[in-house]
């Protein structure tokens, strides 16, 4: 079995997030203080996740094509973005970009803003005051952002295969991969990618609940409200499949206790 | 909101903020210095200590310098406040007396120039209040410039502090050393806070008379009367028993209600023969209560303690 398409994706992902660690946080903490520009930027920020995957797909094209604004200036340096590897890294760091954003800003907001004022009254400098104060009284959030983003990179299909296209060996991912073995109708190995998917999927949610706990140490009340959207989410969705399997385990149960009499009847 | 002004925090509409010749803000000459640059101390209502960090890393954070001044300065912080022991817990590990102290070692590590307390004591409970109340003085007494205290207490406001103001609305109403603030008000706002229980609209009768409108009563006054006197105010616990109608300022009245306090007795009453729009509240102690079971029918207020108050 070829897998390319795991390490493409992994690769991708990694980039990806790294980027968007370092831009979406900065973005955060600038528009959490921006005054009058901050709901428009606040938009721009987050449409990538409200526009279907396809359409930022195909701005990306506009952009980067070769009559595009950013296409045209890197076309002298001889550099062609579109079906290349870096197209692959793009599409994935544009799909997870507003989920870092997103969860950055929710706890930049919510932090006590007594906190700031203090540290302002103390005199420290407002970098101080981020890498000293904000920072590190927001790494939980921050680090279940940065599983929440990766875990959308790795899943990014639409906007890749628009950009990147479906190439084996360079851009295919997995997502795609899984895609081209159901067209083709190869169930193997589409089993086999979609059960690793599971797999990293399984292991993103449990990183992000020890984060979670993580950030109990120093804060007795649990983080309320905005940035925690993505936990409910993933985690109302693994409590009904548990819920579900557990019924199904009293429902066998059930069967076999009832089944049993009949047998001993017998 | 004026002590956040005055650190920094919130920005004034307009106006000007000197402080020992160091302009902090001025609208005019747009100046706005930042937080950081004035050097002033501010106690949170709720601490606002950093959770990330120990109680020495905390009290660390202000100061400036290398690192084994930090830990000396800081070193010296703890031993002045009594937090031995304490250095490596985190802030949620502590009780909240113990915050409060880690808190001002804090400012005080910062060296500012001005210290301000918003209201640091509002949400504890009587006894803890007590002990850290007794803290914040002297803590205050060993700091050398000025020191402002919010309250909204103003039994915990008159045992700290020397010089008081009325805020009403935004403006200071009245600016005077305590014991002017709450032996003569002269403003209505000033007598509302420093706990006047009765206030009635008065009109002047004479030079040395009013009436006051609102319990249907004319008054004897020990100054005199000035012409933009608007209301009237006496305190609860200023009345006397007296035996007949032949002092000043004395009245019969009737009991509308009678209210049991802790240590005290709450009357409600009114002059007798008059329908007045608002009753007249009357404390008194168990003591001169037992006089009053006993039948003594009037009461007098003496001149000297009537408040004229302007509006």
């Amino acid at each position: 079995m070829d897998f390319s398409p795991l390490w493409i994706s992994l690769k991708t992902s990694f980039i990806a997030v790294a980027a968007v660690f370092f831009i979406g946080i900065f973005a955060a903490w600038r528009v959490s203080k921006a005054g009058r520009f901050k709901g428009l930027a606040d938009g721009i920020f987050t449409l990538p996740m409200i526009m279907p995957p396809t359409v930022a797909g195909f701005f990306l094209l506009l952009i980067f094509g070769k009559n595009g604004a950013v296409g045209k200036f890197l076309s002298f340096f001889d550099i062609s973005v579109v079906f290349s590897f870096s197209a692959t890294v793009i599409s994935s760091a544009v799909a997870a970009f507003p989920l870092m954003y997103r969860t950055s800003r929710g706890t930049f907001e919510q932090l006590d803003k007594n906190l700031i004022y203090a540290a302002r009254t103390l005199g420290m400098s407002e970098r101080k005051i981020f890498f000293k104060i904000v920072l590190p009284n927001s790494s939980a959030s921050v680090g279940a952002g940065v599983i929440l983003s990766f875990a959308r990179a790795l899943g990014e299909f639409g906007s890749t295969i628009m950009f990147a296209g479906n190439i084996p060996g360079k851009t295919q991912t997995v997502s795609i991969a899984v895609y081209s073995a159901v067209q083709s109708g190869d169930r193997e190995s589409a089993y086999k990618w979609v059960m690793i998917m599971l797999a990293i999927s399984f292991l993103s949610i449990t990183l992000m609940n020890s984060f979670e706990k993580h950030g109990m140490k120093f804060i007795k009340k649990p983080f309320g409200g905005d940035e925690k959207w993505g936990f409910t989410l993933i985690s109302r969705k693994i409590s009904a499949i548990l819920a579900l399997k557990f019924h199904l385990k009293r429902e066998g149960k059930h069967l076999e206790s009832s089944a049993l009499p009949e047998a001993e009847k017998a | 909101m004026t002590l956040k002004c005055i650190a920094g925090i919130e920005k004034p509409d307009s106006g000007e903020i000197v402080f020992d010749g160091k302009v902090f803000y001025s609208s005019k000459k747009k100046i706005n210095l930042p937080s950081r640059e004035r050097h002033t101390g501010y106690l949170f209502q709720n601490y606002a200590l950093f959770p990330n960090m120990t109680v020495e890393e905390n009290i660390a954070a202000g100061i400036c310098g290398t690192r084994s001044e930090k830990a000396k300065l800081a070193g010296e912080k703890i031993k002045t406040f009594r937090l031995e022991g304490l250095e490596k817990k985190y802030p949620f590990q502590i009780s909240g007396g113990q915050q409060q102290r880690v808190a001002l070692a804090r400012i005080f590590a910062s060296e500012p120039e001005i210290l301000m307390l918003d209201e640091p004591f509002s949400a504890l409970d009587s006894y803890l209040k007590w002990t850290l109340e007794q803290e914040i003085v002297e803590v205050l007494q060993s700091f050398k410039g000025p020191a402002f205290l919010v309250s909204h207490n103003r039994d915990e406001a008159y045992r700290l502090c020397g010089r008081m103001a009325v805020i009403s609305e935004g403006k200071i109403d009245m600016l005077d050393d305590k014991h002017g603030i709450f032996e003569n008000p002269k403003k209505l706002s000033a007598a509302q806070l420093t706990g006047c229980k009765n206030i009635s609209a008065a009109k002047k009768i004479s030079d040395n008379e009013i009436f006051a409108s609102d319990w249907e009563m004319p008054l004897k006054c020990a100054e005199k009367v000035g012409g933009n006197i608007s209301h009237v105010g006496i305190r609860g616990n200023y009345f006397e028993v007296c035996a007949d109608l032949s002092e000043e300022n004395a009245f019969e009245y009737e009991i509308f209600q009678k209210i049991e306090d802790t240590f005290s007795v709450i009357l409600m009453i009114k002059k007798k023969d008059t329908h007045p729009e608002k009753l007249i509240r009357c404390e008194v102690c168990n003591k001169k209560w037992k006089e009053i079971k006993e039948g003594k029918k009037y009461l007098k207020i003496s001149p000297q303690k009537i408040f004229l108050l302007e509006g």
